[in-house]
């Protein structure tokens, strides 16, 4: 029996280099199906994101618009990698919008709070107008702070919020 | 009204496709109705049916479950839905821009009033100008939708067993749809993902219903 460093030498060495080289692959890859499935699972959930963030932003008209370019060539079967750009896509819409959706939201917010102030102090607030849009409502309606009796208010320091009374007639 | 008999047959799907999406559907029903003018009942159908739409309505209408599978299925085949509209959200902004629902003709009214009542894409074609039976399958590399349109290799594709005959959610060829000379319809509903297969069957009898009318 051989022992020791004698062995590598004796052992028989299977002769590798001489075999043919076949690769046989599998038509498709059991990970993309799984990958794929995510990817179009996920590419859903996002889908149902985007449509709730646009749906927050009713009645708000100025709001950027969440468009995800199509991939061209109309309804296909997209490769693994036009998924996942599609995927990286809406994540990235889903994030501006959420982000332009909650700016829009603080600003609406201090317009709130700018009527509220108007309406205890409005000498404070000469000539201060704020539409129902600033506040993120629909219609026409304004509060305006304006001298009551005109010019005799004005010297006087007579100021009040007037608030419209909506949309003017169509002519 | 005749009694309404519709034999709803189930297409098949290119198995490529049910790998992808196991729960594409087509289902496809022959209806004996020649294209004409629509009658007095179904334009006043439309009217009743417009008046249901509000901005806010058709703002949120995304958010519905049906609308919304459509969108999630045009945005997985790499569609924008914000651009090319699903048809149920196509007849809504149509509605919104024209301040109504236009009577067209008979077979197309019968589209509308089903897409709009129910939310699954419909298409009709021309029963004698369709070869053998209808299913889904993904276009080959220099397929043509009718004489002109070229399609793009791997597209989604409603086809009889000899050529594409319409474009998922899109357009139908010129050679396979509703003329004036057409004797028999086959009107076709998509079926995806998260559609409840009570939807697909009640569009496909609202059409048929108002092609009876």
């Amino acid at each position: 029996m051989v022992r020791g460093r004698d062995a590598l030498h004796l052992a028989p060495v299977p002769d590798v280099l001489d075999r043919p080289l076949v690769f046989e692959l599998p038509e498709a890859l059991p990970d993309e199906r799984a990958a794929r499935r995510t990817l179009l699972d996920q590419v859903a959930h996002l889908e149902n994101e985007l449509g709730q963030v646009f749906c927050a932003t009713w009645p708000r008209t100025e709001m950027p618009r969440p468009l995800v370019a199509s991939r061209g060539g109309g309804p296909r079967l997209l490769s693994l990698a036009e998924l996942e750009e599609l995927r990286d896509d809406l994540a990235a819409r889903v994030s501006d919008s959420r982000r332009a959706l909650s700016d829009r939201t603080w600003s609406e917010e201090q317009n709130r709070r700018l009527i509220e102030e108007m309406m205890l102090e409005p000498e404070r607030h000469k000539w201060r107008l704020v539409s129902a849009e600033d506040i993120g409502e629909p219609g026409c309606r304004h509060w305006h702070v304006r001298p009551r009796w005109s010019f005799i208010g004005m010297f006087m320091g007579w100021w009040r919020v007037v608030v419209s009374s909506g949309c003017p007639l169509a002519t | 009204m005749t009694d309404l008999d519709l034999d709803l047959v189930e297409g098949w799907v290119e198995p490529e496709l049910a790998e992808e999406f196991p729960e594409l559907s087509l289902v496809h029903a022959r209806v004996d109705v020649r294209p004409s003018r629509s009658p007095r009942e179904v334009k006043q159908r439309l009217r009743m049916l417009a008046d249901r739409y509000t901005g806010g309505k058709v703002v949120h209408m995304r958010q519905d479950p049906v609308p919304w599978a459509y969108r999630v299925f045009s945005r997985q085949v790499g569609i924008d839905p914000d651009h090319d509209r699903t048809p149920v959200e196509a007849v809504a902004l149509r509605r919104l821009k024209q301040g109504g629902l236009r009577s067209e003709n008979l077979v197309d009214d019968a589209l509308t009033i089903a897409i709009a009542e129910t939310g699954v894409p419909l298409i009709a074609l021309d029963a004698d100008r369709v070869g053998g039976e209808l299913g889904l399958r993904l276009a080959e590399a220099g397929e043509r939708l009718g004489p002109v349109r070229p399609l793009s290799e791997r597209q989604l594709v409603v086809a009889d067993r000899q050529r594409p005959v319409a474009v998922v959610l899109g357009e139908v060829g010129a050679d396979a749809g509703v003329t004036p000379e057409t004797e028999q319809t086959i009107l076709c509903a998509l079926g995806v993902k998260g559609v409840p297969r009570i939807s697909i069957e009640e569009a496909l009898w609202s059409a048929a219903e108002t092609l009876y009318t």
